[in-house]
């Protein structure tokens, strides 16, 4: 019944073209060659013609090489079997483990009704002050993490992994470096977490295709956990390759590049996967965190301007610290309410000062004069980067609250900071050294 | 409708279908590609010689050449009729709680629902006799709807003068009954039921003529409504980068303005923002009608994960609502956020086509799709002489948060207000972060617009003496500059700038907005004397402190006059004298 098909009509970048009957849409086809089996998948129909992406590259393949079609869209197995495992991005082992074919799953799937889905309410506690008290994380919410290369952006994303109180964890690597592959590897193992964790891993040695197989795969294997109840925390690093993936398959196919030869689809393709995101209504939720490395630190370059267009806030990564203007989590409303009385005053003063400290600090580099006042911000500021905004500060919500409390009254007077009475009343702290 | 015309599959390239065809086919009538049980809903977009190609609104995924396609003879329509307010629609208006009741958390492809009950029962009242001489949009009858009286109008489509030779007796009836019969010239008759058919690409004419939008739209948004108004039938975009507040403005245009009925089509934009109108909604309260705010409110949703074909479909789903509830002589807002989402699905289907690329690689077509949806907004005088409207805002999301690009542009040409929205003021957390600088309106205020002119000069200068002061020091200038820099700092915290999360201040009405817009004026007038800067930097401070209290007070409240009293007595403290240290 399954033809074989041997007579390969076009070689382009990764994208082969044969000619076959009774193909269906982004169905999948084993092809073999002479250094093995690849899988490919369908992107275009034209009358007999079929072209098809080979997920492991085109290299080697030969004209008469055969394909073979399955009959099935991409699948990715998904059981508990999968935890602690690790694989490629096209669902093969990486490690030492047995391939797993249970209770395949497609990928991509149907998107969620907006009518089932519900507003987040819980928070996600990190131990880092300045996602904690200043842009709470919160289930379901999808954030990225727009950085410049060489920020410490993976090790950020290893400790919310580690922190996050969340009941599994999936790892998506895309054009990953091998040493920081294996730092998540390593880091997570020494914390015990790995057993919790699911990694599909595409090094940058990889081929291109499997980059973009990467989130479908870690997405499609969320939202089967999260339908059973799991609260799924999904990691992706980082975005600015898979997009780079899709330029250049858009590129290979002749599509029309829009901007900076980028796909005109590339909205659509980042919210698809982004919009996975999801608290449902009555089972488990996905939360989404994704580095995105922003190409010479341009916030308007295409990626991270379409992903800022999609997402519910960003974290900015600037000198090793996670600035706190530019920085947003838009659903922290949703959750900052309940958790101790004194948290949204402490967020919005503690930022107004920091604030006022930035022009302090810019008058004082111009050589204007400074008032006491002025003076105090400075201290402020200082105090302000090195006890909170450290990313080496490990302190829960309540403590680094109190930390705040605690700078405040060390450095102004009560009347000074603008904040509620019955708030300075409850928190302000007795001093007891002087 | 005999026979059906059928067409094969010949090649699928991403949510564009290719199809051979023998028969005929119409360009933009609605086909479905049969794929074993599932049908899937596709638009005609080009034709070819016997090769015409469908955009799908669905996934494509598993679509065969060989597949079957069925084609409708009919353009892609929307159903209107009684029941539509309070509904929450996709892009196809497929209504999208029932179908969650049916299938779920998940859309399944294919799956479409009829967007009225048919069966649903309705009191139906005539308003004409048999014999009657009526015109397409003339009302039959009258059914209540929630909060309205909805007309049962003489479909849009029948042209001519035409004769009423059946009409029901008053009763309840149910939306597939025939409730009248209408005869045309040529004695052809025509069965009348209260649900009717329109496309949505095509606009409803069925009115006696448009008129001049003039009477402004009160949103309630102080910057909006006292320095860049709409006007009832206008049209209006607000093009912003993210996290400029874009959908949040629009939410609250949605809640407080002054209109009837609000249409929001959230086209390709998060699913979350949706899902908070639709847990919000049903909870607030219409302040003009007691009601929830529900009952007003139709949604059409199709969030950025949705199929890509049916973000074109849900704008024009949207303002073909809209005019229908106009032609009932009510008064429609139409927000469409975003119409870039909109123009980006054009793009990918113009590249799928392999069109000639313009600007940006959008279509050559965009600027006259925009501009002709945006004529789609209105004030017009009905048959029976009384007035209706759509009023069109759209939110633009240029790339890279630049308003030179294409779709910012082609809508700046045809709109009647721009509100930009600018990052430095939504960073500075100055909310809602419409430019004072940068926007403007063809519209007239209902404040005095010799005030309104004082009010932005003053903002330009204060904007000046800001940047000089930059670079040379507060040291560097006068203190007379620096009381006009004052001024426009006043006026920017205390008027312009409105906190949405307190229950006052959020919507200002237009009694309340000429009442303190006097006072500011008065403010911005008055020549203060100051010992020096700190002091009138003090003076200021505390002002703004009291007056953004008094923001947060009920109208006309004891509290509200005590402060004004407070504000009054601190302005009247200054003498102002002429010969102090001014200029």
């Amino acid at each position: 019944m399954q033809k074989i098909y041997s007579q390969i009509l076009q070689i382009v970048g990764d994208v082969i073209t044969v000619e076959a009957r009774d193909v269906g849409y982004n169905e999948i086809a084993e092809v073999k060659t002479q250094n093995g089996t690849s899988l490919a998948q369908v992107i275009r129909l034209d009358g007999n013609k079929v072209s098809l992406q080979v997920l492991e590259g085109s290299r080697g393949i030969s004209t008469d090489d055969k394909v073979r079609f399955l009959k099935h869209p991409l699948q990715v197995s998904a059981s508990e079997d999968l935890l602690g495992r690790i694989f490629t991005g096209s669902g093969e082992p990486r490690d030492k483990g047995p391939r797993l074919t249970d209770n395949m799953t497609d990928l991509g799937g149907l998107s969620v009704n907006p009518s089932k889905r519900i507003v987040p309410k819980n928070m996600i506690r990190t131990g880092i002050p300045m996602i904690d008290i200043f842009n709470s994380l919160v289930e379901s919410q999808k954030l990225p993490i727009f950085s410049i290369a060489g920020e410490p952006y993976n090790p950020l994303l290893a400790r919310i992994a580690m922190q996050a109180e969340v009941d599994m964890i999936i790892l998506g690597g895309m054009g990953l470096k091998y040493d920081d592959y294996l730092f998540f590897k390593d880091t997570l193992e020494e914390q015990g977490k790995l057993s919790q964790s699911i990694f599909f891993i595409h090094t940058a040695s990889d081929p291109t295709v499997e980059c973009l197989l990467v989130p479908d795969m870690c997405l499609a294997v969320a939202e089967k956990f999260a339908l059973e109840g799991k609260k799924v925390l999904v990691l992706l690093t980082d975005m600015t390759n898979f997009a780079d993936s899709l330029k250049e398959i858009a590129i290979t196919m002749e599509q029309i590049p829009s901007n900076r030869g980028y796909p005109g689809d590339l909205y659509s393709q980042l919210a698809a996967r982004y919009e996975k995101a999801v608290d449902f209504d009555t089972a488990g939720s996905i939360t989404v965190l994704a580095v995105t490395t922003m190409p010479g630190d341009d916030v308007t370059h295409p990626v991270p301007d379409n992903t800022g267009y999609i997402t519910e806030g960003q974290f900015y990564l600037k000198g090793g610290r996670i600035e706190p203007f530019g920085s947003l989590s838009r659903l922290k409303q949703n959750v900052n309410g309940d958790t101790r009385s004194d948290h949204r005053s402490i967020m919005d003063q503690m930022i107004q000062l920091y604030a006022d400290y930035r022009e302090a600090q810019e008058k004082h580099s111009m050589g204007f004069q400074m008032s006491s006042w002025d003076n105090k911000l400075l201290e402020y500021g200082k105090r302000f980067e090195s006890e909170l905004m450290d990313l080496a500060v490990n302190i829960p919500l309540e403590e680094a609250l109190d930390r705040g409390w605690s700078i405040l009254a060390d450095i102004f007077e009560q009347t000074e900071i603008g904040m509620k009475e019955s708030l300075i009343h409850q928190y302000w702290p007795k001093k007891e050294k002087e | 409708m005999t026979k059906k015309r059928l067409g094969k599959v010949i090649g699928v390239n991403g949510n564009m279908v290719a199809v051979s065809f023998e028969d005929k086919v119409m360009q933009n009538e609605v086909a479905y590609v049969l794929l074993g049980e599932q049908r899937l809903k596709a638009e005609v977009i080009r034709v070819r010689g016997n090769r015409a190609d469908l955009q799908i609104f669905e996934d494509s995924i598993g679509i065969k050449v060989g597949n079957d396609v069925e084609f409708t003879g009919e353009l892609l329509s929307v159903e209107l009729g009684p029941g539509l307010l309070g509904q929450v629609y996709d892009g196809l208006q497929n209504p999208l709680p029932r179908i969650a009741e049916k299938h779920g958390f998940f859309l399944q492809r294919g799956a479409y629902l009829e967007p009225l009950e048919m069966e649903s029962e309705w009191e139906f009242t005539p308003e004409v006799k048999k014999g009657d001489k009526v015109l397409s949009g003339t009302t039959l009858g009258t059914v209540p709807e929630k909060i309205f009286q909805h007309r049962i109008m003489t479909p849009f489509h029948i042209k001519g003068e035409l004769e009423v030779s059946m009409i029901k007796e008053k009763g309840p009836y149910r939306l597939k009954d025939v409730i009248a019969k209408v005869k045309d010239e040529a004695g052809k008759e025509y069965p009348v039921t209260m649900v009717q058919v329109w496309p949505i690409k095509m606009p409803i004419k069925a009115y006696y003529q448009k008129i001049k939008p003039v009477d402004p739209l009160v949103t309630k948004i102080r910057i909006i409504d006292s320095l860049f108004p709409v006007a009832v039938g206008g049209t209006f975009c607000t093009p912003g980068p993210f996290g400029a507040g874009k959908t949040v403005l629009q939410h609250l245009l949605s809640r407080h303005a002054e209109v009837d009925i609000v249409v929001v089509a959230a086209c390709g934009e998060r699913a979350g923002e949706v899902v908070e109108l639709l847990e919000e909604f049903p909870e607030l309260i219409d302040p003009k009608t007691g009601k929830s705010l529900m009952e007003r409110t139709i949604i059409i949703c199709n969030t950025s994960s949705m199929p890509v074909a049916a973000r074109e479909s849900s704008v024009y789903t949207g303002v073909t609502l809209a005019e229908y509830y106009r032609q009932m002589g009510l008064n429609v807002l139409l927000l469409a956020d975003s119409t870039s989402r909109w123009a980006q699905a054009m793009r990918e289907m113009s590249g799928r086509l392999e069109e000639i690329p313009g600007e940006e690689a959008f279509p050559a077509y965009l600027e006259s799709r925009i501009a002709s949806f945006y004529e789609r907004a209105g004030l017009v005088e009905l048959r029976d002489h009384s007035q209706g409207s759509v009023t069109i805002g759209g939110t633009v999301s240029p790339a890279g948060g630049n308003f030179e690009e294409p779709v910012t542009q082609a809508t700046l040409k045809v709109v009647g207000a721009f509100h930009g929205l600018s990052r430095e003021r939504a960073n500075a957390r100055k909310y809602p972060s419409i430019d004072p600088l940068e926007s403007w309106s063809k519209y007239t205020s209902f404040i005095d617009a010799e005030k309104v002119q004082k009010g932005v000069s003053i903002l330009k200068i204060s904007d000046r003496i800001e940047r000089m002061m930059k670079v040379i020091g507060e040291e560097g200038t006068s203190t007379g500059e620096f009381i006009s820099y004052l001024k426009g700092e006043f006026f920017d915290a205390v008027y312009l700038q409105q906190n949405a999360f307190d229950k006052v201040d959020e919507s200002t009405s237009e009694e309340r907005q000429k009442y303190v817009f006097d006072l500011i004026a008065e403010i911005l007038d008055k020549e203060f004397s100051f010992e020096d800067k700190d002091e009138a930097r003090k003076f200021f401070q505390e002002l703004r402190q009291v007056f953004i209290t008094w923001n947060t007070v009920a109208f006309q409240s004891e509290d509200f006059k005590q402060k004004e009293k407070d504000i009054r007595n601190r302005i009247g403290a200054n003498k102002g004298k002429e010969h102090a240290k001014n200029i």
